[in-house]
């Protein structure tokens, strides 16, 4: 079987500042991939080339089989997806942006009440389902997003910074909800923070300039450090070593 | 199509769930009304029909438009929701038409509400409820037309007041190129363009419907100019919808 994400040469360059470049890699389900690397890597750029947002310059990507530039329709049926910041209509309730979103997925009636459902259960969303989301601490409001990429139970997952603005048991909750999920499908995700690599990640990729600069297990990437300090090796490998020493 | 719909459900929601739709509703009908009955003598001509009404119409959707379409994609960006939208299993063009459909469906509230007019003239007179009927359908294409241009002028920035001033500047152009002002500037240095510019006037084209008259070059001319300004749109936001 075909992987679920293949990444072959992605390439993005914004006139002469290249953002992403030749980028590859091919994630199989039950794989869960830790995205590190410093601010303005390419993380997001990668991932939204992932989701087919933004048009790469070269190189391809695809989705359960399907070209996301190709067929982008087809690959976005397979894919959930959180952008950066997790946008959501502020003046929607919760309930009314789900029920939208799973509208545009295909679903009605009955299928569409059971997959919203299961969506706010599985974010916890049940309390506010009423609320409209301006009115939602930033905690929730990543939530409304997180439900929004896991109403059709796709095969992959993208999501850029899944638990940014939460608080510890938030954090903690997502996580676990990643780990359950895991086995079933392949899922990406963009983090700063590097105890999350540990806690949920079967393998990460540190991208640094836009180029793979590593591609390992969290615990092969740890062992690199004679303490196995995984912030020491995210340090030695994304800032140039003459750098490291007038710091 | 049923993706279209499903955006425009949505979008059309998203102007009740502000005030901007009661704000607009109440401005349009009174400002629609002050001048039909103010400037258009609606009363001292002591005719039964609508003409005053469909002189100013055209005007005040040329001002009133394009602050329904300025939000359409301007908001999107500001907010990042159009990476939302445009990674849900939807093509730029679904996503396109459902938002028009949307504005266009609500400027035909608006207009619909405009209907004690067509009552008060039943009233006092026998209008020919034929040309009124006629006139209305010219609003609407107008109005269409408006927003066609204010969508795709919206699709090119992120700031929704900039999206309205150049949708009112376009709108502008096109809804003055048969008058004086412009035809004499083009006779006198382009005369190639002039006839061009006649029967690109949307309120030369809008006169025809308000007098009675269905033409089909009229009809023509109004989709072919929807279409277009869509598909402006269309490339606008497949071109940079990132940035």
């Amino acid at each position: 079987m075909a992987a679920l994400i293949e990444i072959a040469g992605l390439t993005k360059r914004f006139g002469s500042f290249t953002a992403v470049d030749d980028v590859s890699f091919r994630l199989d389900k039950g794989e869960v991939l830790g995205f590190l690397g410093p601010n303005g890597a390419g993380k997001t750029t990668t991932m939204r080339m992932l989701a087919g947002f933004v048009m790469p310059t070269a190189g391809s990507a695809a989705i359960a089989g399907h070209d996301v530039i190709a067929e982008p329709v087809a690959a976005r049926k397979h894919l959930g997806f959180l952008p950066e910041g997790a946008p959501t209509y502020p003046e929607m309730t919760v309930l009314g942006f789900l029920r939208f979103v799973a509208r545009v997925r295909g679903y009605a009636g009955a299928a569409l009440r059971r997959r919203v459902a299961e969506a706010t259960a599985l974010t916890q969303l049940e309390s506010v389902r009423l609320q409209t989301i301006e009115t939602l601490s930033k905690g929730f409001k990543r939530r409304v997003g997180l439900a929004q990429a896991l109403l059709h139970d796709p095969s992959v997952l993208v999501l850029d910074e899944p638990t940014d603005g939460l608080d510890p048991n938030q954090k903690h909750e997502v996580r676990t909800l990643i780990r359950r999920m895991a086995p079933e499908k392949a899922i990406v995700i963009s983090t700063h923070l590097l105890e999350e690599v540990d806690a949920v990640c079967t393998r990460a990729i540190i991208i640094a300039g836009g180029r793979v600069v590593a591609d390992d297990t969290p615990a092969g990437l740890a062992a690199r450090d004679p303490e196995r300090r995984l912030e020491e090796v995210f340090r030695a490998i994304t800032i140039p070593s003459s750098l490291r020493k007038a710091a | 199509m049923r993706q279209a719909l499903i955006i425009a459900r949505r979008e059309l929601d998203g102007y009740f769930a502000t005030p901007v739709a009661y704000v607009f509703i109440v401005i349009f009908l009174v400002l629609q009304g002050t001048l039909t009955f103010n400037a258009g003598d609606f009363f001292a001509r002591g005719q039964a029909d609508l003409v005053p009404f469909f002189e100013f119409l055209p005007w005040v959707f040329l001002l009133l438009v394009p602050a329904i379409s300025m939000r359409l994609w301007a908001e999107e960006r500001r907010l990042g929701t159009i990476e939302l939208l445009l990674t849900l299993p939807v093509t730029e063009g679904q996503a396109v038409i459902g938002k028009f459909l949307a504005a266009w469906v609500f400027c035909i509230i608006a207009l619909a509400l405009t209907f004690p007019f067509v009552i008060t003239v039943n009233i006092l007179g026998a209008p020919d409820n034929g040309v009124i009927a006629c006139g209305y359908l010219g609003g609407v294409l107008v109005s269409g037309a408006f927003l066609a241009v204010g969508s795709a002028t919206s699709a090119m920035t992120k700031n929704q007041v900039i999206a309205f001033v150049l949708g009112i500047a376009i709108s502008f152009v096109f809804a003055l190129s048969a008058y004086p002002v412009v035809t004499d500037f083009l006779d006198r240095n382009l005369p190639v363009l002039a006839e061009i510019a006649r029967r690109f006037s949307l309120i030369a084209r809008f006169q025809s419907f308000a007098q009675g008259l269905i033409r089909l070059p009229d009809l023509v001319f109004f989709a072919s100019f929807i279409g277009f300004w869509l598909f402006v749109n269309a490339v606008v936001i497949d071109h940079d919808k990132a940035s």
